[in-house]
């Protein structure tokens, strides 16, 4: 009821409509979670569009299935691919999972040295899965192995391709927050904390679709 | 007991013509007050009007934007009616200037040119016009102010949905200037044809992935300002029945565009890198053997491509039956008969559209069990489209209903999509399907509810909303003109669709199926048709014309024209753009459509925000009180 | 009633496509009555509750549920015809011909923009088929080697069937997907490259004098609007008769 007579009064005012103008409006739950959904706006935006991605993934994967099953030949992957390497990979982006939680944990334990050297590690882990893959890429390339050569290639190519863009696209994230991470944590921690949060939700579907695709193109 | 032609005002009792006046004032001063502040805070004209990050104004954006591109849609099929009337007649002078040699030499159409058209056609109205119109536009300047939030949750990130979206669009225009044209395999882009096909096809996809990238921004925006940025007691069940229908919208979108993104890039794949994942070994063009590794599969893509589609056209659908919704409501002053019914019968329709898919692939050479499947899914979805059309029906009874142009244009949505959801029964029944696959039977289906349906929808929401963007409102009697007009041609267009579809004429014939012997009995309705087309367009010139005389010139009106009880009537008229909606956010105590209350003397509607400390108080918000006066002149 | 949709249709000389009418018909009743029903209503309903007529709204609308009935009898109605002839319809139509023993068996190839059209011959084996073999002469691709193709038949858009005897046509495609679409026999059916789709079918009457025709229902390129074919239903003595007068494949093939 008061917050209606609030309502009320507020907006009666004519004259004094606008003043509220002055400063500019901000959001409400950017930072605290709303209390009948339980999230803050940016997290409940990375759940759907995390949502979003198992679709894209998913369609993929279910290409690579049909075209395996439907094909007449159909060559093992352990066969042709770089399994070692690919497996070194795999330890790689899972510690760099491990890496971006003990991050955020510093940042609510209010340790930003610490989490900022966690971000610089998993950065680095980043990095480290990308050259390993130019490295897997490379040798494809200097054996005639291109999308082109065969639908197994072509799905390879671009499974994993598209999953090191997305890896790519989180390092650039992490670079960002590791270069701004005084200026946001001294004005606005609250929200610096969640973003590192958020993306690190991120970092861990990324983690997951390579899970995915370890075994299903390296194993099988 | 009120005494007579008095109207109650705060608390104190005035004549009418007091309160008309009183009304006056208000919004003068609310004029002169805004016109001092200059809107009361410093931005610079880009972020003000260009990369503006306000919901209100990127709706503006996006509302002008689809339009042109409606009219561009429609332009170019305007074109093609042209040559289907008239099979090779030389267009006039200065039309086949403008096309030119390479699309059009002599002025007579090219084959290859009509299909282009016919791809882009498809292309502009769905992803470009209609999506962005009913979505982009409508969603956002509207929501935010039902659900009484200050803006979008990510407004930096509404400003970027935008601007993919523009030039997603703009590029895939440019695909008419690059060597072998525009795209030329319809809006399905079915390959092989799509990926044998020149470089505009590259354009098309990667024109997609802009505008798949919006949406998905869009979506994701606008799902969390639906559920973090709600109001004070503004629960699910007393959202107005619009927003619920953009958040199934979102939904769809979210998850129904990723698939044919994936889809996408493998066509990109195999158009730029070689691939073969949709083309199967063995294929022969004109001739000569391809070189590619093949195995692939062609129905692959029809699969992806819709299980996004098919949602797809119930996001063409959702936000007009959600216009219509507020419409009729506002207009028969009484609640939406059903509204319960008609959020279930929503729900239920997004879950099921995601299963239906397959329908549009009958003739593909589907065995008995799984297209026993999709017909039955098919027949099913079709009850929640019953549902929503009887509720709304039924909503007229007992009403008090007023006959202004956004009421016109939502009474015509009714049977316009009626028609065309009925003659959607017949293709959802494969055997029925096998003699209507792919003729002007499906044409006409789908055009009656996006035609006359879904742009019908349109036309009720931008005459509805006007005066709450603008501050003025459109003019009536022209904006009647404009309905007749439409209502009458756009029925010319597309009736006659039908009975050449039953007749067997197929779809995407350059000459309208002036070669088939089955179809010469009935091809002369094309001129018909055509000639309804461009008196449709000359329809829309008292619109045109109305729309932007009135933004400037416009019957000036109060914050609440059409005494609607929803929180987007509480904010001021033409909100000042950049900053917050209201000055207090609104607390909501009732459910959207409360005409007509038994018992409320002081008007015949109870705005969501009003207290109800048991007597009746004037709906308060952005000087909404006289307006709520002249509501009930002669009390 | 079955004959409801029948001036508007193109004649139908098949022995399935009765059926596939009917169900057409049947729906259209069916949508013609709801929207008559609920157009009167609403046109009562206008014209009864408009404001001048009816100032003053009732909150509570009507409290009848007559509606959900219709709803009811609708989703039933459509039960009905879908589980009743729709589904059975397409298991007849999609499953082979009963009497095996008469059934003809013929190959089409679709291409931009033409139809090639395959008949096994007297020894009713196609002959063996490959893309090294495709040329100007040989659009089909036929292996001249293959002893069953030696009687092989092929032709350009002439497709020639017998009255009343039950054809089995294996329709595939060599560039694009077209489809193949037999408006007076309700015939349709997409040619897909690299997949071959049988369809069956009956034709009742002889197309003597009259033209009938092999449309594409399926958007192939620019020549889309004009890849039609011949289509001719003879008695079983003139289709023998036509026949003898072809020379098989082989003879043709240069090089
Ligand atoms: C907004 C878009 C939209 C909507 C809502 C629908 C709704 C439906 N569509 Fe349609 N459809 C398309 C857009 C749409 N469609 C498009 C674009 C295509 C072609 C794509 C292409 O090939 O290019 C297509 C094609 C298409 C096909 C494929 C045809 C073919 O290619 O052979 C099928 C087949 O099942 C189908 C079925 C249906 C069904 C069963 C519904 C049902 O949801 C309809 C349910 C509604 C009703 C049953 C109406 C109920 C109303 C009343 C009972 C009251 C009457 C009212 C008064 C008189 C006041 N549609
Ligand atoms: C939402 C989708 C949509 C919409 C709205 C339309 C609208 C129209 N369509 Fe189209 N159409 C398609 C989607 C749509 N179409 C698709 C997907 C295809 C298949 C393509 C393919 O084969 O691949 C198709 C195909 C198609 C064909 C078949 C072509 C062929 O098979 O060869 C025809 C033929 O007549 C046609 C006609 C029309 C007409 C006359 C309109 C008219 O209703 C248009 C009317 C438009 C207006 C009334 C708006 C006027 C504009 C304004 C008022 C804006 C004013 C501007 C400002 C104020 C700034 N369309
Ligand atoms: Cu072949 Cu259309
Ligand atoms: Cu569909």
């Amino acid at each position: 009821m008061d917050d209606g007579h609030a309502t009320t009064l507020g907006a009666h005012g004519q004259g004094h409509a606008h003043a509220a103008h002055a400063h500019e409006i901000e959001i409400p739950y950017t930072v605290h979670p709303r209390p009948d959904t339980g999230v803050y706006n940016g997290k409940l935006g990375i759940w759907l569009f995390l949502a979003s991605e198992v679709m894209l993934f998913g369609a993929l994967f279910s290409t690579l299935v049909l075209l395996r099953t439907s094909a007449s030949v159909w060559p093992h992957g352990w066969r042709i691919l770089n399994v070692p390497l690919a497996t070194l990979n795999t330890f790689v982006l899972i510690g760099s999972s491990v890496t971006v939680i003990l991050a955020w944990a510093h940042l609510r334990l209010g340790n930003l040295k610490k989490a900022k050297l966690f971000l610089a590690l998993t950065l680095l882990c980043g990095f480290g899965f990308m050259i390993i893959k130019t490295i897997e890429y490379m040798t494809k390339f200097s054996h005639h192995q291109y999308p082109s050569t065969n639908n197994f290639f072509a799905t390879y190519f671009v499974l994993t391709g598209l999953h090191g863009l997305h890896v790519l696209g989180g390092m650039v994230v992490f670079a960002y927050l590791l270069l701004t991470a005084n200026k946001w944590y001294a004005e606005k921690r609250d929200q610096f904390t969640n973003r590192v949060e958020t993306t690190g939700l991120y970092w861990h579907f990324v983690d997951l679709v390579w899970i995915f695709l370890f075994p299903i193109l390296y194993l099988l | 007991m009120p005494p007579q032609r008095q109207i109650r005002v705060g608390n104190q009792w005035m004549r009418a013509r007091d309160a008309r006046r009183a009304l006056e004032e208000a919004i003068r001063a609310e004029e002169a007050e805004r016109a001092e502040h200059g809107g009361g805070h410093k931005q610079s004209f880009l972020r003000q009007y260009v990369f503006s990050i306000d919901h209100k104004w990127i709706g503006i954006q996006y509302a002008v934007t689809s339009l042109l591109f409606l009219l561009l849609g429609f332009s170019m099929m305007l074109l093609m009616r042209y040559q289907l009337a008239w099979p090779g007649k030389a267009f006039p002078g200065f039309i086949a200037k403008f096309l030119g040699d390479a699309n059009a030499p002599g002025g007579i159409m090219l084959p290859e040119f009509y299909n282009q058209l016919g791809a882009m056609h498809g292309t502009v109205m769905v992803f470009l016009a209609i999506v962005p119109l009913a979505v982009g536009a409508f969603g956002n300047y509207v929501v935010p102010l039902q659900v009484g939030a200050p803006d979008m949750a990510f407004p930096k990130l509404n400003m970027m949905s935008y601007w993919l979206y523009l030039p997603g669009g703009l590029l895939m225009l440019t695909s008419f200037l690059v060597p072998g044209g525009a795209p030329s395999s319809g809006w399905t882009s079915y390959p092989p044809l799509s990926v044998i096909a020149p470089h505009g096809q590259t354009i098309w996809i990667i024109g997609m992935i802009f505008l798949i990238t919006s949406s998905l921004l869009g979506s994701i925006n606008f799902i969390v300002t639906i559920f973090q940025l709600r109001a004070k007691g503004l629960t699910f069940m007393r959202l107005p029945f619009f927003v619920w229908a953009q958040l199934i919208t979102s939904f769809l979108l979210l998850l129904a565009f990723p698939p044919l993104e994936a889809a996408a890039i493998l066509q990109l794949m195999d158009r730029v890198a070689g691939t073969s994942f949709f083309m199967p070994s063995g294929l022969v063009v004109s001739g000569t053997p391809l070189q590619n590794a093949g195995g692939g599969n062609p129905l692959l893509w029809q699969h992806l491509f819709w299980f996004l589609a098919h949602p797809e056209v119930y996001v063409l659908i959702l936000p007009g039956m959600g216009i219509i919704s507020e419409v009729i409501a506002n207009n028969t002053r009484k609640p939406l008969w059903g509204y319960r019914s008609l959020v279930g019968a929503g729900v239920f329709l997004g879950f099921m559209s995601f299963i239906v898919w397959a329908h549009h692939m009958f003739m593909t050479g589907m065995g008995t069990a799984i297209s026993a499947f999709f017909q039955t899914t098919t027949m099913i979805i079709s009850i929640p489209s019953v549902i929503i059309l009887t509720a709304l029906i039924i909503s007229l009874w007992g009403g008090s209903i007023r006959f202004n142009v956004p009421m016109l244009f939502a009474l015509a949505f009714l049977p316009m999509f009626g028609i065309g959801g009925l003659t959607g029964l017949p293709l959802g029944l494969a055997a029925a399907d096998i003699h209507l696959h792919d003729t002007y039977y499906v044409i006409g289906h789908f055009h009656y509810v996006v035609a006359p349906g879904t742009i019908f929808a349109m036309f009720a929401g931008i005459y509805y909303w006007f005066p709450k963007a603008t501050g003025r409102q459109m003019n009536e009697f022209w904006g009647k003109v404009h309905f007749w007009a439409s209502l009458i041609f756009i029925n010319g267009v597309f009736a006659p669709m039908f009975v050449q579809g039953l007749a067997g004429v197929s779809r995407r014939l350059y000459d309208g199926g002036a070669q088939y012997e089955h179809a010469k009995p009935i091809i002369h309705t094309n001129v018909f048709m055509s000639i309804s087309a461009f008196l449709l367009l000359a329809a829309q010139v008292p619109f045109i014309v109305n729309f932007f005389y009135s933004i400037f010139k416009g019957k000036r009106v109060g914050h609440n024209v059409w005494d609607a009880t929803t929180i987007d009537w509480a904010a001021t008229s033409s909100p000042p753009l950049g900053h917050g909606n209201f000055e207090v956010l609104p607390v909501v105590y009732r459910g959207p459509y409360e005409y007509s209350v038994p018992g409320y003397t002081a008007a015949d509607f109870l705005p969501q925000h009003v207290p109800d400390d048991g007597e009746p108080t004037v709906p308060v918000g952005g000087g909404m009180l006289p307006a709520h006066a002249v509501a009930q002149k002669e009390a | 009633m079955k004959e409801f949709l029948a001036q508007w249709m193109p004649p139908d000389y098949s022995a399935h496509g009765a059926e596939l009418d009917t169900l057409s018909a049947y729906v259209h009743w069916l949508m013609l009555i709801l929207f008559i029903g609920w157009g009167l209503l609403f046109v009562f309903m206008l014209l009864r509750f408009r404001a001048s007529k009816h100032p003053k709204a009732v909150y509570h609308g009507t409290r009848s549920h007559a509606s959900k009935w219709a709803e009811i009898a609708v989703f039933a109605i459509e039960c009905v015809l879908l589980f009743g002839i729709s589904i059975p319809a397409w298991s007849r139509w999609t499953s082979r011909p009963t009497e095996e023993a008469k059934v003809m068996e013929i190959r089409v190839v679709a291409e931009q923009f033409a139809w090639n059209i395959h008949y096994p011959g007297a020894d009713g084996k196609f002959g063996r088929t490959d893309v090294n073999h495709v040329s100007s002469s040989n659009p089909l691709g036929i292996d001249p080697a293959d002893p069953a193709a030696k009687d092989d038949v092929a032709t350009l858009n002439q497709l020639h069937l017998v009255v009343n005897q039950p054809v089995v046509i294996r329709i595939s495609s060599k560039d694009v997907i077209h489809s193949f679409f037999l408006p007076y026999m309700r015939v349709k059916q997409d040619a897909t490259p690299g997949m071959e789709v049988p369809v069956h079918f009956t034709p009742v009457k002889t197309s003597g004098s009259e033209t009938w025709e092999i449309a594409c229902a399926q958007l192939c390129g620019l020549g889309h609007y004009r890849m039609k074919g011949q289509f001719h239903v003879h008695t079983a003595q003139d289709f023998a008769k036509w026949m003898t007068e072809q020379q098989p494949v082989v003879a043709s093939i240069s090089g």
